[in-house]
């Protein structure tokens, strides 16, 4: 007993060595279930606050980009509210058809840190609980998506960007309506690979992708890029998709968190289907 | 004693800032990146006591995990870097000579800091970034990514002792 003692104490630097290995081990394993590590992200007070005041200064060498794209958003939105108008006047159909596709909120946000150089890049926004950000809400900027909420505190949100290999949107090509899921593998921050087309699709380099209708996530037809390039790898069923990526990541500043209002009723619709599946 | 915790708290406080808000931004060549905030255990007073030198590097990783959302793996890294230090040290010193306690750059011989700070950040380095993709396959990348990041590490920590840490 003395012996070991003795052995213990003269060692301690390697079992002290150990434990904190273990610890951080325990860290890396355990991230996935976010409720237990809530505070050890970006998300933060402190840590955000940091990023915040940081991002306050650097902020100022962006703000000739950032006008430039709020200015093209405006004149987007501007376009399609003079189609909404001209619809209503039309028909009360797309009138209704307009209503159905509303039930959506945004939260107008700010990207206070945010990187692509990692292969797994995270986004922290300036919005948190108090304004009505939650786990699992899309992220999107005026030239396409960019993320998913993951964590939420008081002032901040900490979420996925696309550029994520833990997190994959879903996607269709807006001309043929065939969806798959967006993947990115690390690399170039401007390219993404679609998955899960296959070959009897026909394709073209610049056809529009844009978010498919099958995720609570984001509303159906937000830009999500265009085919880069494309083969049809010898022995598979699936063609091989790059797409570039229609968000600059490495300039997003002002973005919005969508909240979908019928998330409730989706989910418990889901559980519904899951429950009567186990049932039978 | 007061003064030396003065001076190594803003030095942690600074490396961590450093890496965060600049280093971590830094993009060459895909994703190669600096890691320089290994530089506050290697400068660590050589008599500072192993418990110490272990604990600090633990809460250095965890901190700087927090900023990058990566928990976990600084944290592992820097605790690797901080238990070989000492196993380091007396593998690349002569006996004859004389180290001072303060292992910067002015207090020692050029040839025995850049080995020092060349092994221990590869070291931390290699840990650091297979622990990151967390898979054997693309061996090749990965040690290439390590090896181009640890470079670009060095040249940053010695441009920097002869920048800032100075005394």
């Amino acid at each position: 007993m003395r012996g070991l003692l003795k052995y213990l104490i003269k060692n301690y630097a390697f079992l002290l060595f150990i434990f904190l290995e273990v610890v951080s081990l325990y860290f890396i394993f355990s991230y996935n279930k976010y409720q237990k590590v809530q505070y050890l992200n970006s998300s933060n007070r402190m840590t955000a606050s940091v990023y915040n005041s940081f991002n306050s200064v650097v902020e100022y060498f962006k703000l000739a980009k950032v006008n430039i794209s709020l200015a093209e958003e405006n004149a987007r939105l501007k376009s399609s509210a003079q189609l909404v108008d001209t619809l209503t006047y039309v028909d009360s159909v797309s009138a209704n058809f307009i209503q159905l596709n509303s039930n959506y909120r945004y939260i107008s946000a700010h990207v206070v840190n945010n990187s692509v150089n990692k292969t797994l890049n995270y986004i922290t926004l300036n919005k948190g609980r108090k304004d009505g950000v939650k786990p699992d809400m899309g992220i999107v900027s005026p030239q396409g998506i960019v993320g998913v909420v993951v964590t939420v505190q008081e002032n901040f949100a900490m979420g996925f960007s696309v550029l994520n290999r833990r997190w994959g949107a879903s996607a269709k090509l807006k001309k043929s309506g065939y969806f798959g899921p967006i993947e990115w593998s690390g690399g170039d921050y401007q390219i993404a690979k679609l998955l899960e087309i296959p070959f009897h699709v026909e394709l073209a380099v610049g056809d529009t992708i844009v978010t498919s209708s099958y995720s609570a996530v984001f509303p159906e037809g937000i830009m999500i890029g265009t085919i880069h390039s494309f083969e049809r790898p010898d022995g598979e069923s699936f063609y091989q998709i790059e797409i570039k990526l229609a968000t600059d990541f490495k300039s997003i500043s002002y973005v919005e968190v969508v909240d979908n209002l019928d998330k409730a009723e989706l989910s418990e619709l889901d559980n519904l289907i899951e429950n009567g599946a186990t049932n039978n | 004693m007061g003064r030396q915790i003065i001076k190594y708290g803003l030095m942690f406080i600074g490396l961590v800032l450093i890496q965060v808000l600049v280093l971590n931004h830094v993009q060459f060549s895909g994703f190669v990146n600096p890691y320089i905030y290994i530089l506050f255990v290697l400068l660590l007073p050589l008599s500072s006591p192993r418990y110490v030198v272990l604990i600090l590097a633990f809460l250095l990783g965890i901190t700087i995990d927090i900023f990058s959302n990566s928990l976990g793996i600084h944290a592992f890294a820097s605790v690797f870097a901080a238990y070989l230090r000492p196993f380091v040290i007396s593998l690349i010193s002569n006996r004859q000579e004389d180290i001072s306690d303060y292992p910067g750059l002015m207090q020692n011989k050029i040839r025995w800091f850049l080995s020092y700070i060349t092994i221990m950040v590869i070291l931390h380095h290699t840990v650091l970034f297979f622990i990151e993709v967390f898979t054997f396959s693309n061996f090749v990348l990965t040690l290439f990514r390590t090896f181009l990041s640890s470079v670009f590490s060095i040249f940053v920590i010695f441009l920097s002792q002869l920048i800032v840490f100075r005394d």
